[in-house]
Order: C-alpha cells, then sequence, then structure tokens
C-alpha cells in the first residue's frame, strides 16, 4: 500500500525518468506517428501478485508443475541453509540490526497497512472523482451548446419567412406611396382644370354682363324721348282697359 | 503456441533455449542507446506491472529495497568476508 502513495506522487515525478534516458524519452514523446484515437487502456486494478511482500508469485507458478506447492519454500530454505553453512551469507551484528528492523516493518505494515491503502485510495478516488466532475460539466456544457446550435438553425430555418414578411412591407410602402403620389397628380390636375373652367366661365360671364349693359345702354339712349311719351300714353290707356275690365270682373 | 517464426535475437530471453543462449547475447543490441531502452523497457514494465495500479501492495517497492539490500551486501562482500566465524567451510 505503500506504493499506492508512490503512485499519487508518482505521476508528478513519471515525468522525469532515470538519468540519461532523456534521449529515448525525448524521442519518445515526439509524437512522430499520427495520433491515435483510440481510448488510453485504464489502470490494471491490482499489481502482479507478490508472496510475502517479496516474492513475485511467477516463481511459484514456475515451479508448481515439477515441485508442487511446497517446492519454492524447500527451496528457500536449502539455499538459506546453503548460505548459512558456506558463509556465503555471514552472521554479524548487521544481522541484528536487520531482524529488528525487518521485525519493526513486519509490525507496521501488517497494522497500519490497510487504513494506509484506506487512505490512498480515498486520494486517488477524490482526484477521479474532480477529472470526472470537470468531464461531466463539459459533456453537459456540450450537450446545451448542440441544443442551442439546433434552435439557431431552426431559427435559421424560419429566414424565407421573415423576407416575406419584410418583401411585403415594401411592397405595401410602395404601393401607398404610388397611390399618394396618383391622388397628387390627380388633385392637381383637376385644380388645373377647374381654374380654366372658372376662367372660361368668367370669361363668358363678362362677356355676357358686358353685352348686356351694351344692350341696355343702346336700347336706352336709342329710345328717343318722343318713344318715351308715347309708350308712357299706351302704358296709361293699357291700365285704364284693364282697369276697367277689372271692374266689369268685380260687378258680376 | 506455433507463432510465426521469430529470429533468435528477438526473443525474450525466457523462450529462449539454452542452446540458443550465445547466439541471443550475440544479436542483443549493446549499443548506449540499446542499453538505455533496455534499461527503460524493463523499468516500465516492472512499473506498470506493480507500482502504476489502482491498488498497489507493498509488493512493489519492498521488492525494490529488498533487492537494493542484496545487491549492496553482495558489494560489500569482500569487507563482510572477514566477519566469518569459521575459516574452512
Amino acid at each position: 500500500m505503500l506504493s499506492r502513495l508512490v503512485f499519487v506522487s508518482g505521476s508528478a515525478l513519471k515525468g522525469s525518468g532515470p538519468i540519461g534516458a532523456g534521449l529515448v524519452h525525448a524521442s519518445r514523446s515526439l509524437h512522430t506517428s499520427s495520433q491515435s484515437q483510440a481510448p488510453v487502456p485504464a489502470l490494471s486494478e491490482k499489481g502482479g501478485k507478490v508472496r510475502h511482500g517479496i516474492i513475485p508469485e511467477e516463481l511459484f507458478q514456475l515451479l508448481y508443475p515439477k515441485t508442487g506447492v511446497t517446492g519454492p519454500y524447500m527451496l528457500g530454505t536449502g539455499l538459506l541453509l546453503y548460505m548459512l553453512s558456506k558463509e556465503i551469507y555471514v552472521i554479524n551484528h548487521e544481522t541484528f540490526a536487520a531482524a529488528s528492523i525487518t521485525a519493526v516493518i513486519i509490525y507496521g505494515v501488517k497494522k497500519f497497512g490497510p487504513s494506509v491503502a484506506a487512505f490512498a485510495d480515498k486520494l486517488n478516488e477524490d482526484k477521479v472523482a474532480k477529472a470526472q466532475e470537470v468531464k461531466d460539466l463539459a459533456m453537459t456544457s456540450l450537450a446545451q451548446a448542440i441544443e442551442d446550435e439546433k434552435k439557431e438553425q431552426w431559427r435559421a430555418e424560419g429566414r424565407s419567412m421573415l423576407f416575406d414578411a419584410k418583401r411585403n412591407n415594401v411592397a405595401m410602402l410602395l404601393e401607398t406611396n404610388y397611390r399618394e403620389r396618383l391622388h397628387m397628380v390627380t388633385n392637381e390636375v383637376k385644380r388645373r382644370l377647374d381654374y380654366q373652367i372658372a376662367l372660361q366661365n368668367l370669361h363668358r360671364q363678362m362677356e355676357q354682363d358686358h353685352m348686356v349693359n351694351w344692350v341696355e345702354k343702346s336700347v336706352i339712349s336709342s329710345i328717343t324721348p318722343q318713344q318715351e311719351k308715347e309708350s308712357i300714353a299706351k302704358c296709361i290707356t293699357d291700365l285704364k282697359a284693364l282697369a276697367k275690365a277689372t271692374q266689369a270682373k268685380a260687378a258680376v | 503456441m506455433a507463432d510465426r517464426p521469430v529470429p533468435i535475437a528477438e526473443k525474450r530471453l525466457m523462450d529462449v533455449k539454452l542452446g540458443e543462449l550465445g547466439t541471443w547475447l550475440g544479436g542483443r543490441d549493446f549499443t548506449p542507446n540499446g542499453l538505455i531502452s533496455a534499461i527503460r523497457k524493463g523499468h516500465d514494465r516492472y512499473y506498470n506491472k506493480y507500482i502504476n495500479v489502482k491498488k498497489g501492495g507493498i509488493g512493489g517497492i519492498a521488492m525494490l529495497l529488498v533487492g537494493y539490500v542484496a545487491i549492496s551486501y553482495i558489494w560489500e562482500y569482500d569487507h563482510i568476508k572477514h566477519d566469518r566465524w569459521r575459516k574452512y567451510h
């Protein structure tokens, strides 16, 4: 479980590989091939199995067909006895120190292992949850953007109706303008024609008046005094006759 | 598994037969670049198998520490030899 903490901080160190691997590292990260769209493979859940904390399981699997389950343990015991007896491993003060340290380490791991593991798991989970949040947020915002885009497209489809309405407006304006002008033209023409009529009427009137006046004047001037007396005498005799006639009618 | 025939130098070590060991060693890339790439690949294999996982155990670094202890013992052996209890084994 310590390796979990290593992993949590290891991703920061991952960029800096072993010194001297810079050459290979640089050439690896240059992306000379085209980017592949394949999804990144997920992390494996558990690491390779290790027995007793230090011996990989593969050794046991390797020896199982030939020696069964106890094979590797016998191998270990045999090697240990060989190294002790031939003093390839020498027992000195360091052995005691190593034994004490191993005891403490094993005690610590057994006692605090699970809690540290849970803590590291929680850290990881928080990181993953945050990343997932970001991803979800991005997804929802993008989906929203798609919706808005579709709406805009739908709106754009209505453009033709908008243009028809506008065209109608313009046509109406033109029509109104045209009719206004037509009215104006008719009015103006009528006014001019009326003026001409009035002028002609006036002309005729004046001629008539003038002619009447002239005729009157000439008639009056042509009535000599003698004719006037004669006409007055005639009028008197006519009036007398009329009076006699009405008197006769009244008597009847 | 009968795969298509692979040249000896490119086989993995566990697939190399004993007799081919010499050819295998001769065909490996010992240029500095090759060595570094070999170290890099080995590191990546170990890292991705034992450390770069969701629920790693103590094994990942414990094996490294044990290896470190063993190697430092081997390097100091000539000095430790003098602490031996018996002269003849």
